[in-house]
């Protein structure tokens, strides 16, 4: 017999009348709600809510939280996504009250410290970028995708470009990259890479035009591999009037290396989720902030951060004509400034390079060791991250797929699947700088007994896992007939 | 990290000698040795450093009566217990759900806690908050309509509107303006507005003066001009208020900060999307589905996602891949933690208080409201001298008395009702926003009252001139 233990969900075990919340009495003279607002306007049948105390909350939420994997709970070694240890002091300063109560419209004068913190936070990723002005506002790697691409539209308007419609990505590029520039009106071009897993100068210069807008690049890019020749294409794309902009999603691996501004890059945006060990949340919150060259600068969403020449007083900039607008209420995800501007002033500057180092290292060490079992199809060295392709196990008729199933019974998660698309049953694999030789030699250990058993039992890859609360969910079902929601 | 021993190992067994040889790839002419920042410092040093940053900032208290979009609510402590675990925390995007059905569960219930709170059929997995979400619906609209206008209303948050209009301008999509009533404050719902060219009707509930719009009105103009309607709700008033979702709306979108997450300064907190299932391949974001695995056992996976950039690419819905998770984790917690009758009552105080304080402030000399329209927990007065002096002086006697019209207004063109659109025309400087929660006690509605009336009695109305 098959043994449940799923959780229920928490409308299901919910009994009528319970509540966990206490709430006190008005303490001022009641009048009747109808005479407060129109009868109309009222609500009929209130929402099917859950109805339970706290501890029958606690214990649900509990129990799920116990069916997930986690940075905290094991090795998370997801390509593209930096999955670091999250230090336990950067969310005890984000929930400092002199942080987390305050509110965005307080008097300026009440807030000099997070507007201190979030100018601080500022200058140290133009340090690290080599860029000259940055904004915090956006929310996310793609979040400040679409701002950084809104800008340079913006700016080809103000400069005669109107007719530049184009933007130039590599097909090894990440979807959010397309789809943002695709939000922004934008036509894609995707260009092939090279042999080498680089971008093809040659299609580049092909397809640059004075359509071109901007080209897009990650650097190193998603093959785990440096762009040598990242000169000539932000050259190429500035003789021909584009802009070029760059996904620091890789950020992790150059810190104290190379700077982006000095590769000729216009526009990066950093993920402090990633770089700057904020937690994913299981999905966010984590920040997108922009860092731009002096021809972007005036087109940076408002308010800007800004001190006064005089006091020395921190403001919020509005006079800012050109800028785009806004892309996000407010001011950004300071919550999540806060644990990375935390982070930052305790690593330093010798921490930042030595963290860049020893993922590279360890990225390095772990694509030795593998590579004869899973071959990875580009030459080396790798920065923070190297992509195998397993598709010499397809003539055991086992996939990157069945490969990461089988991980999960040895409570580690996958590598990132099936991405960079250019690369046939992708397994992209960053261990990160803070997983030490134990957890590495662990997950080759893993990876070996794997394909071992990929040759002698491929069956029990094929149905893997066999060790976690739920097998593969049933994804054509899910889809076909979508099921979204609760149903009493 | 590595100590200095591993590191040789690990370079060993790489096949080299240096760590420099790691970095070969990057041109000579880009290496850089190191970074030009300060040197680390321990836990210790460090905590002391970015406390006293925290320590330089004032914590509001019962006393302060900020709104305007962000709101100030109790959180129980189980909320923050809960969502500070770090098998939630640590743990990112639902990709391999065999290991993350603790993830894609609390997904699961957010999406249902939104649906049964906005009277829609579906709802996403967050977007990054309230205005990105309106900005996300207005696009989603156009698809869904095959239009390229939008027409969005003067009671929309300022910075929502923003938000609007920067999305817009990069597919160059018009955004025209729907006005509000001067006197009342209710948008408008007059079929004039509504050409054939717009797909989109954005509207606010309650809007960015405080004022309860007219759902059903609004939306059977926009449907019998064939466009859809988008409205952007407050979630904490839906205990009351009747879901947009029944009164016609076709996308309700909105900012789940009023459950669980703390101010913050503004963020992080999460934007929420439903609308019906007919729609439900036009949605940005992503979405969970329920489905079982081979041995028949219920579970939760990401569905739909030939939506989503990482399969369509260019021609995704949306760019949005990591969301705001964890603050939905905090919204469907406290949601869970209210019950229905909680929410209810938490929002029976905001309006019962909001109401007793509007009274009291509307009989002191000189203060009048803006706009006649009925309110839920926030209203806009017009002072007799300016609402930045207002406030300047009030907080000096304890009181942070709202949000002078004016900060709302910084940086954008948008101006008040029947004002023109003018940031710095006269009557918008008189005007304070004032939100009244749970938190701002019995005790602290009449300690406003009292220094309100001995300082607009210093104050007003001659100062100004006006
Ligand atoms: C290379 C790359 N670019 C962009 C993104 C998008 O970042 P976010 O999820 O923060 O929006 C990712 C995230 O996975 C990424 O790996």
């Amino acid at each position: 017999m098959t043994i449940d233990r799923t959780e229920p969900l928490v409308f299901d075990k919910g009994l009528p009348g319970h509540r966990a919340v206490d709430l006190p009495a008005a303490g001022v003279p009641e009048m009747d709600v109808s005479e407060l607002l129109p009868g109309t306007l009222l609500r009929t049948t209130p929402p099917r809510l859950p109805e339970l105390a706290e501890p029958q909350v606690v214990r649900h939420y509990t129990r799920l939280s116990q069916l997930n994997h986690s940075v905290d709970t094991g090795f998370y070694p997801l390509g593209s996504c930096t999955m670091k240890y999250n230090p336990k002091i950067n969310d005890e300063m984000a929930a400092l009250p002199g942080f987390a109560e305050l509110h965005p419209y307080q008097a300026l004068s009440e807030v000099q410290g997070i507007l201190r913190l979030m100018y601080e936070t500022e200058q140290i990723l133009l340090e690290i970028t080599g860029l000259r002005r940055a904004t915090l506002q956006p929310a996310a790697g793609a979040h400040g995708e679409l701002t950084g691409v809104l800008m340079i539209k913006a700016y080809h308007r103000d400069h005669g470009g109107a007719g530049r419609d184009t933007v130039i990505i590599p097909d090894s590029a990440h979807g959010t990259n397309l789809a943002s520039a695709a939000m922004a009106g934008y036509r894609v071009v995707e260009i092939p890479s090279s042999q080498r897993g680089l971008i093809d100068v040659e299609a580049l210069r092909r397809n640059l035009s004075d359509r071109t807008a901007a080209v897009m690049m990650t650097n190193p890019n998603t093959l785990g591999l440096f762009e040598e020749d990242v000169l000539q294409i932000s050259s190429l794309a500035h003789e021909a009037g584009a802009l070029c902009y760059y996904d620091g999603a890789n950020l992790n691996a150059i810190m104290g290396k190379v700077r982006p501004g000095d590769m000729g890059m216009d526009v990066v945006h950093l993920n402090l989720h990633k770089t700057f060990s904020t937690p994913h949340g299981g999905g966010g919150p984590g920040a997108g902030p922009v860092a731009v060259s002096e021809t972007l600068s005036p087109y940076l969403p408002l308010p800007l951060i800004a001190r006064s020449d005089g006091d020395g007083a921190f403001t919020l900039d509005y006079d800012r004509p050109l800028s785009i607008g806004r892309v996000k209420g407010f001011y950004g995800n300071v919550g999540v400034i806060v644990r990375a501007y935390t982070y930052l002033v305790r690593m330093g500057a010798d921490g930042l390079t030595r963290a860049a180092e020893d993922a590279v290292l360890s990225a390095n060490y772990l694509r030795a060791r593998l590579r004869d079992l899973y071959p990875v199809p580009h030459e080396g060295p790798c920065m923070h991250e190297f992509v195998s392709s397993a598709t010499t196990h397809l003539a055991q008729d086992v996939t990157a797929r069945d490969i990461a199933k089988r991980l999960l019974d040895f409570g580690i998660h996958p590598p990132t699947i099936y991405f960079p698309l250019i690369v046939p049953e992708a397994l992209m694999v960053e261990p990160t700088e803070t997983e030490d030789l134990r957890a590495l030699d662990s997950f080759i250990e893993a990876m070996q007994q794997i394909d071992r058993e990929a040759r002698e039992d491929p069956e029990i890859l094929r149905t893997a896992p066999h060790t976690t609360v739920v097998g593969r969910p049933d994804e054509v079902e899910a889809s076909r007939h979508p099921i979204l929601r609760w149903r009493a | 990290m590595h100590t200095d021993d591993d590191r040789r190992r690990l370079l060993e067994a790489v096949g080299i000698s240096s760590i420099d040889e790691l970095f070969s790839s990057i041109p000579p002419a880009l290496r850089r040795a190191g970074l030009n920042l300060p040197g680390g410092l321990t836990e210790l040093e460090t905590r002391a450093r970015v406390e006293m940053l925290a320590a330089a900032d004032t914590i509001p208290d019962s006393s302060s009566f900020l709104g305007a979009g962000c709101y100030r609510h109790f959180v129980p402590a189980a909320v923050r217990a809960l969502v500070s675990r770090g098998e939630f925390a640590t743990a990112y995007t639902p990709y391999q759900p065999e290991v993350s059905q603790g993830t894609l569960q609390h997904i699961f219930e957010f999406q249902t806690c939104v649906c049964e709170l906005t009277g829609l059929e579906v709802a996403n997995a967050s977007l990054y908050d309230g205005p990105s979400a309106l900005a996300e619906a207005a696009f989603m609209a156009l698809r869904l309509t095959r239009r390229e206008e939008i027409l969005v209303s003067d009671g929309l948050h300022p910075e929502a509107a923003q938000v609007v209009d920067t999305y817009a301008a990069g597919p160059g999509f018009p955004v025209r303006r729907l006005p509000l009533d001067p006197q009342t404050g209710v948008t408008v719902s007059d079929p004039a507005y509504l050409s054939s060219a717009i797909g989109a009707v954005l509207v606010q509930q309650p809007n960015h003066l405080g004022v309860v719009e007219d759902i059903a009105a609004l939306a059977e103009a926009a449907h019998a001009a064939g466009a859809l309607i988008v409205v952007s709700v407050n979630p904490s008033t839906l205990g009351v208020l009747e879901a947009p979702g029944r009164l016609g709306a076709d996308i309700v979108v909105g900012d789940v900060q009023v459950f669980g997450s703390a101010p913050s300064f503004g963020g992080p907190s999460a934007g929420f999307l439903a609308c019906y299932t007919a729609h439900v391949r036009q949605i940005p974001g992503r979405l969970v589905g329920q489905t079982t695995d081979s041995e028949g056992r219920r579970c939760y996976t990401l569905t739909l996602q030939a939506r989503e950039q990482h399969i369509r690419r260019a021609k995704a819905t949306s760019s949005i891949c990591s969301n705001q998770t964890l603050s939905a984790l905090a919204a469907t917690i406290h949601l869970a933690l209210l019950g229905p009758a909680g929410l209810r009552e938490r929002s029976e105080i905001c309006l019962q208080r909001a109401h007793r304080l509007h009274t009291a402030l509307c009989a002191l000399p000189g203060v009048r409201p803006l706009v006649t329209g009925p309110f839920f927990h926030e209203f806009a007065l017009v002072l007799p001298c300016p609402a930045a002096h207002f406030a300047r002086a009030m907080r000096e006697c304890g009181v942070d008395p709202g949000v002078p019209l004016t900060r709302l207004l910084l940086g954008t063109n948008v101006g008040l009702p029947g004002a023109g659109p003018a940031p710095g025309d006269a009557v918008s400087e008189h005007v304070l926003l004032v939100a009244v929660t749970e938190v701002n006690t019995p005790e602290a509605l009449d300690r406003y009252v009292t220094a309100a009336r001995e300082i607009l009695a210093v104050l007003s109305p001659t100062e100004d001139g006006s």
